[in-house]
Order: structure tokens, then C-alpha cells, then sequence
């Protein structure tokens, strides 16, 4: 029998390949094989529907934050656009399924690879543009496509929204939450699984490089620019393919959630959970989602409890306000966000009693 | 001819007044080269502020003008101490981000206090400030606009210029290691930077409030539209933010006139990612020189 890898005392590591491994222990591995089994067999037929439903949601939204992870934790480029690439992705298979009727198979991808061209075309600017400069851009860039998604009736159907087949899988009619979960969940997993692996290539080692020090970088032998577009064309991909779900999932689309308000969002998902850390994306996603969900529970109570029904207080402020509550105090006392709050619990039960 | 001259007039107003929202946002960044995103929180700040003191508190027109301006002082001072203290030497991205999450909660809070309906100032400007030339005619409030405008940026040339704590900003502004070896209290000049910004920013409020009513939507969009002024401009440049503003005001009121009015608000954006492409520093911006 192979030698079970346990936490060593200290760092070991003898070969690059050691510093790679995607699981540190065999224990790692077990768990996560075991949390996948019990998420596929046992949530769907135990959760509630509504339960489903905030369930599914996590999984598309975190799709497109691991994406957007990608590109501001993994190569260090901000970006302001990723609620719109988003709306890019769920436009592009509400169009192609509703006016070609393109499958869901073919649709979804397909509504990826659009978004990931957009992307790319709001990542020019990075040629000549760093840091805030491009920060600025893709703000542009989301403000651009707001308006293409709402002025361009002829494809978009401007403001009266685009309404979806439903869709099929070769020959399998996916109907309801449970449904949806076993679409959303196998893709959120393989896009996950591509996401930590494209890390560990020469691709997510030049991001990673371009992040710490664009000049080095440079300076050793890597093409910056196109290693920042691909940058911006995987992160949309992932947007795109995201929202493509999205749109599937919620059945009929308008432009108005594809805000600046959502990319805010999405960049508040990473920050919150940890930039940097694919764990830390879904961490975020979890947080936010939930976040959305007890707000919107708690205001639809205080409602209909009528203390402040009369005042006409709706959940879009005290959201606002709590999101960007948690994102300050993230910043200032966790910029290392969720994931590293994690990391510190499990590692003080494993050095517990001397645990610092 | 007269459409087009009585656009331009509208544009150079509007403009100039864009020019005068983004010139706190130079002196923030000009300092402390962080780009704020809750500039537009900031300015319906001092609107909602003066809407409070003019016409619910009733008070006269000069005090709550005053008292507005002191409050928007106080409010950009608290902001630095308490969110943006701790992160000194964090890196720029967590500052930038801590802007973004001031700003929703900055909106949120007026939402939940003042609600997202329109409010509006009593009329109390006077109308012969109004210019009129044959058929081109300037309201009253651009007037004044004009006038806040031309004093603020002689008074901030005269105060970089001239004034201790003005150079002590450039000083820090150019390097800010260097500035604190030599003695400059840096964190006292981003306090103050943070300050200056939000008065001004409040200003702009005020007479932004005047023209289009008080709504915290208008207004913080008015912050977001800040960002192709500044950056034609050129972001680390006063005068250049006068002008980056106003070339969006005309480009805005002559996309508007002509072409459709649905167009006017993104197109300064997408003027934005060309000169992005071009001339990525802006206008007058300085131009970084790195070294490895």
C-alpha cells in the first residue's frame, strides 16, 4: 500500500513538483473526493427548493468569480467589466438558442468564447495601460456594453428582454432546481478543477509573475501583453459561460442586472474571499450570495412586521450599504479575506494545543 | 448655427462644471495617487447636506453654504483617519477597493436616510446673473459656476505654488519616501488632501444640485463620469481636469444635439479608451518613467 502524505513539520520540499500538488495531504484529497459525492447524491433530495435555488445561484456566480479571480488575484489586472461580460455571456446564448436554436451544449460554450473575444477587446488597453489606468478602461468597457446590450434592439431586443427555450441535453429535458443543480454543479467543477490546474502551467505561472512584477516579467523573457490578454479572455470565459447558465436558469433576461453595481459585486466575491486563491473565489461567492439572501429575508421581515413598511424602506439600500460595509472591513482587518480566515481556523485545530 | 453655438455654451457650462467635480479627485490622487471611486458619494454628500441646512433647517443662505462646506471638510478628514490610515503601505488595489466599498455604503446610507426620489433647492439665485447674447443665453447657475470654477483653481495654483502645506503635497505627491525623510508629516498631508477633496467635492455638490436637483443617482454618477475627465486630462493635472471637463461638456452636449441623446452618456467613455490607447497619461498627466 502507497504511504499516506500527512501535514509534514516543516517545509520538506525537495522538488518543484512538490511545491505543485494541487492536494498538500491524502487527506485533502479524500475530503473533497468525499464532499463531491455528497454534494452530487445527497443536496438536491435533501435541500429544500428554495434552498436549491440560493444553492444553484452560488454555483453560476461562483463560475464567474473564480474568472474574475483569474485575472485580478492571479495576474493583478483590476477590472471594472465583469458584471457586463456576464450580461455579454448570457446575451450570447439567449440569441444564439432563441434565433438558431443552438442546444445548450453548443450554447453555452459558444456564449463563452463570444464573451472571452469581448473580453480581449477590453483588454486592449492593457497594452500600454497598467494598474489604475486600466482599472479605468474596463469601467469604459462595462458603461459600453450596458449600452450596446440596451441600443442594439435588433439582437438584443433592447429593453423588452429575450425569453428561453427551455433547454435540453441530449434528450434530457433539465427541468427544475434539481435539474439545473445537475447541469450547474459538473460545470462549476470542471471549470474549477481547469481553473486551479491552468495554475500550476507555464500560462498560470507567467500570470502569476505578471502580477508580482510586470518588469521582471518582462525582463524574463515574458511577453506581457498577450499573457494579460489571455488573461482577459479566460477570465470572460468564464463570465460568459456563467452567465450563460444564468441566463438558462432564470428563463427569460433583461439588461437591467448587468450593472456596474454586479461587477462591484463580483470584485467584492474575491476580495472578500481572498485574491488569489481559487478556494477563496467560491468562499466569496458563498458569502456574497448568502449575504444577498439573509438581506433580502430580513427586509421582506421588518416588511411585513410593518415598523418599517410605512417608511418605504426596500432591501437596494441597506444592501448597498452592507456590501460595502463587509468589503471595508474585509480590507482593513482581512485582506487576505475569507480563505485565510479558514486557513487560521484549520490549522489551529491541527496545532491545537499550541495553537498561536 | 445658433443650435449649434447655444450647444457649445451648454457643453463649455457643463463642462466646466465636470472640470470642477474633478478636481478634488486630482487632489487625492495628486497626493496620494489613489483613485477614488466614492468621489460621487462624496458630492451628494454635500448636496444632501445643504439640502438638509437650506431648506429643512431653515437656516440662511451664506451659513449653510458655510456650515456645508465644513461639514464636507470634516467628513473627508474621518474618512482618511478611520478607513484609510490603516492601509497605508497596503497595497494600491486594497486602497482602491476600499474606495469602491466607501462608496456603496456612502450611497446606501443617503438612499436609506433621504430615499432615491428628486429634492430639489429653493430658487435663490438671482437672475440677472444669467448672460444672455443675442440667442445664445447662460443660465444663472453657470454663471456662478464659472465664477466658483475660475476662483478655486486660482486659489489651489496659488496654494500648490505658494502655500507650505501645498508644496508639502507636491513633495509628497513626487516621492513620497523622500518627503518623509526630509521631514514632511505625510500623513497629515494625505489627511488634509482627503479634506480639501471632499470641500470641493461638496461644492460641486451644491451647485450640481442647483442645476439638476438633489437625487444620490445623479450625483454619484456624476463621480463615474469624473474618471474620462480626469484621465483626458491627465490624472495628476488641476488645470487639466478644467479641460479634460470641458472637452467631455462639449463633446457630450454635441453628441446629445446631434447625433442622439441616449449616445451623450457613454460616449465620453468611449473617447476614454481611445486616448487611453493613444496617450495613456492624458493631456497634461505626467509621464511615469520607470526603472527597474
Amino acid at each position: 500500500m502507497k504511504k499516506l502524505r500527512f501535514h509534514p513539520c516543516g517545509n520538506f520540499r525537495e522538488r518543484y513538483e512538490q511545491e505543485l500538488t494541487v492536494f498538500e495531504t491524502d487527506f485533502g484529497r479524500l475530503w473533497t473526493t468525499l464532499g463531491i459525492v455528497a454534494l452530487f447524491a445527497l443536496v438536491p433530495f435533501v435541500a429544500s427548493p428554495y434552498t436549491l435555488y440560493v444553492i444553484n445561484t452560488i454555483g453560476i456566480v461562483a463560475i464567474a468569480a473564480v474568472g474574475l479571480n483569474i485575472l485580478i488575484g492571479y495576474t493583478g489586472q483590476i477590472s471594472l467589466g465583469h458584471g457586463a461580460f456576464f450580461g455579454v455571456g448570457a446575451y450570447g446564448a439567449a440569441v444564439l438558442a432563441t434565433r438558431w436554436d443552438w442546444p445548450l451544449a453548443a450554447a453555452v460554450p459558444a456564449a463563452g468564447l463570444i464573451t472571452a473575444l469581448v473580453g480581449m477587446v477590453f483588454g486592449l488597453p492593457s497594452s500600454r495601460l497598467k494598474g489604475l489606468y486600466l482599472t479605468i478602461a474596463t469601467l469604459a468597457g462595462q458603461f459600453i456594453i450596458e449600452y450596446v446590450l440596451v441600443h442594439w434592439d435588433t439582437v438584443t431586443m433592447g429593453t423588452m428582454g429575450i425569453t428561453l427555450p427551455p433547454p435540453s441535453l441530449w434528450g434530457w429535458e433539465i427541468r427544475g432546481d434539481v435539474g439545473f443543480f445537475y447541469l450547474i454543479f459538473p460545470v462549476f467543477i470542471l471549470m474549477l478543477w481547469m481553473a486551479v490546474n491552468l495554475m500550476r502551467t507555464k500560462y498560470g505561472r507567467a500570470f502569476v509573475a505578471i502580477r508580482d512584477n510586470d518588469r521582471a516579467a518582462e525582463g524574463m523573457g515574458i511577453a506581457i501583453f498577450p499573457y494579460k490578454l489571455l488573461s482577459f479572455a479566460i477570465s470572460s470565459f468564464y463570465a460568459g459561460v456563467a452567465g450563460a447558465l444564468f441566463a438558462y436558469y432564470t428563463v427569460s433576461i433583461t439588461t437591467e442586472p448587468f450593472n456596474l453595481a454586479l461587477s462591484v459585486e463580483y470584485i467584492a466575491m474575491v476580495i472578500i474571499g481572498g485574491m488569489g486563491n481559487m478556494a477563496g473565489a467560491v468562499f466569496g461567492a458563498v458569502f456574497i450570495t448568502v449575504l444577498n439572501e439573509i438581506l433580502r429575508w430580513g427586509t421582506d421581515m421588518m416588511m411585513n412586521m410593518g415598523i418599517f413598511g410605512s417608511m418605504g424602506l426596500n432591501m437596494a439600500p441597506l444592501r448597498e450599504f452592507v456590501f460595502g460595509l463587509a468589503i471595508v472591513i474585509f480590507i482593513i482587518f482581512e485582506p487576505r479575506g475569507l480563505a485565510e480566515v479558514w486557513r487560521i481556523w484549520r490549522s489551529s485545530f491541527r496545532l491545537w494545543p499550541f495553537s498561536y | 448655427m445658433d443650435f449649434f453655438l447655444q450647444l457649445l455654451v451648454n457643453g463649455l457650462s457643463i463642462g466646466f462644471l465636470y472640470g470642477l467635480s474633478a478636481m478634488g479627485f486630482v487632489m487625492i490622487f495628486k497626493s496620494s495617487s489613489v483613485l477614488n471611486f466614492a468621489h460621487g458619494e462624496l458630492i451628494a454628500f454635500g448636496a444632501y447636506l445643504f439640502l438638509v441646512l437650506c431648506s429643512w433647517a431653515q437656516l440662511s443662505l451664506p451659513l449653510s453654504f458655510l456650515l456645508t462646506l465644513a461639514g464636507c471638510f470634516l467628513l473627508g478628514f474621518a474618512v482618511e483617519r478611520v478607513f484609510l490610515r490603516p492601509l497605508i503601505g497596503e497595497p494600491l488595489i486594497f486602497v482602491i477597493m476600499l474606495t469602491v466599498g466607501l462608496a456603496a455604503m456612502f450611497k446606501g446610507s443617503i438612499l436609506l436616510v433621504f430615499g432615491g426620489n428628486l429634492h430639489t433647492y429653493p430658487d435663490f439665485l438671482p437672475p440677472w446673473l444669467g448672460l444672455t447674447w443675442g440667442s445664445v443665453s447662460l443660465q444663472p447657475v453657470y454663471t456662478v459656476t464659472l465664477i466658483i470654477g475660475t476662483a478655486f483653481l486660482i486659489l489651489f495654483g496659488l496654494f500648490f505654488k505658494f502655500s507650505s502645506q501645498g508644496i508639502y503635497m507636491r513633495s509628497v505627491a513626487d516621492n513620497q519616501r523622500a518627503a518623509l525623510s526630509l521631514g514632511v508629516h505625510v500623513k497629515r498631508v494625505f489627511a488634509l488632501s482627503w479634506a480639501i477633496a471632499a470641500l470641493v467635492a461638496g461644492m460641486s455638490g451644491i451647485v450640481l444640485g442647483i442645476i439638476n436637483g438633489v437625487n444620490v443617482h445623479d450625483l454619484s454618477g456624476i463621480g463615474l463620469k469624473v474618471f474620462p475627465v480626469v484621465i483626458l486630462g491627465g490624472l495628476d493635472s488641476i488645470g487639466g481636469a478644467i479641460i479634460g471637463g470641458i472637452i467631455i461638456g462639449v463633446l457630450e452636449a454635441l453628441t446629445g444635439g446631434y447625433i442622439s441623446p441616449s449616445l451623450k452618456d457613454v460616449i465620453p467613455y468611449i473617447v476614454l479608451v481611445f486616448i487611453l490607447m493613444v496617450k495613456p497619461y492624458g493631456l497634461f498627466g505626467q509621464v511615469e518613467i520607470e526603472r527597474v
